[in-house]
């Protein structure tokens, strides 16, 4: 069901702030412009979190959704 | 009776912001970190390693107490004359090292900090200076404190920048980096 294809995955579930952000940024420097990264995460703050870092960064928040308590969203390399 | 159906996942959260349109260059940060507090440590390691993620150009200009935290955590006693030595023989440098400004409880505070920060997955101020260095955060030594306590090159961490002064920090506040005193 994923509408997009996933080039990585980061597992931050568990961690807390600011390591799912430092995790998802030092996996999008392995990616190509375009390839996209999943990101599962459980810290409630993570989601205004990447919504910022997106912005920041200029890699696009392509989906966010949220699952059980589980956070996931999927970034793409600008 | 029926029970309320499940809700279906998974649930799509409000709308992404949108990225690309509204993204601006990052003018970057400059964090002078002057305490050695364990409590300060960690805020500034935050910033710095969060500031790194986000591409933001970072410098991290370190002086007085926040310098000790920059001495390797093997090194016990940093100085050439005897009140150097005593300064450093009487608050152990190294970021392992810190002690908390308030509750510190002769470590009791700091052993229970590092406890619940392990339990609740909070990353040590060491790991968090680790990954800002990797994403290329720059940490530079201020050479007034270096004279001042003795500390050489040789007793801090690897990879700091060279040791400048105060007009250098301004500097990077004069390009337009934010400036953060912690």
């Amino acid at each position: 069901m994923d509408s997009v294809t996933i080039d990585a995955k980061v597992d931050a579930r568990g961690l807390n702030c600011p390591m799912p952000i430092v995790k998802t940024a030092q996996a999008m420097k392995t990616l190509a412009s375009g390839q996209a990264l999943e990101v599962l995460a459980t810290d409630p703050g993570s989601v205004k979190d990447f919504e910022a870092w997106a912005r920041s960064t200029g890699n696009p928040l392509a989906e966010q959704t949220v699952d059980g308590g589980v956070y996931r969203f999927v970034l793409r390399h600008k | 009776m029926t029970l309320a159906e499940p809700p279906v996942t998974p649930t799509t959260l409000p709308e992404p912001a949108p990225a690309a349109e509204e993204h601006t260059e990052p003018k970057g940060l400059a964090i002078i970190c002057y305490s050695g507090d364990l409590e300060k440590t960690w805020a500034a390691m935050i910033l710095a390693s969060t500031a790194g993620a986000m591409a933001m150009p970072t410098k991290v200009f370190v002086t007085f107490w926040g310098l000790q935290t920059f001495v390797r955590d093997d090194v016990r006693i940093t100085g050439d004359n005897w009140m150097q030595k005593m300064m450093s023989f009487m608050q152990r440098p190294g970021i392992s090292h810190r002690k908390l400004s308030k509750m510190n409880f002769f470590g009791m505070g700091p052993w229970m900090m590092r406890k619940l920060a392990k339990q609740y997955n909070v990353a040590s101020p060491k790991e968090l200076l680790e990954m800002a260095t990797l994403m290329g955060v720059e940490f530079v030594p201020c050479q007034m404190t270096m004279d001042m306590f003795g500390i050489k090159r040789e007793d801090l961490i690897e990879g700091m920048g060279d040791p400048v002064g105060a007009a250098t920090y301004l500097s990077y506040v004069g390009d337009g980096a934010a400036p953060l005193f912690i």
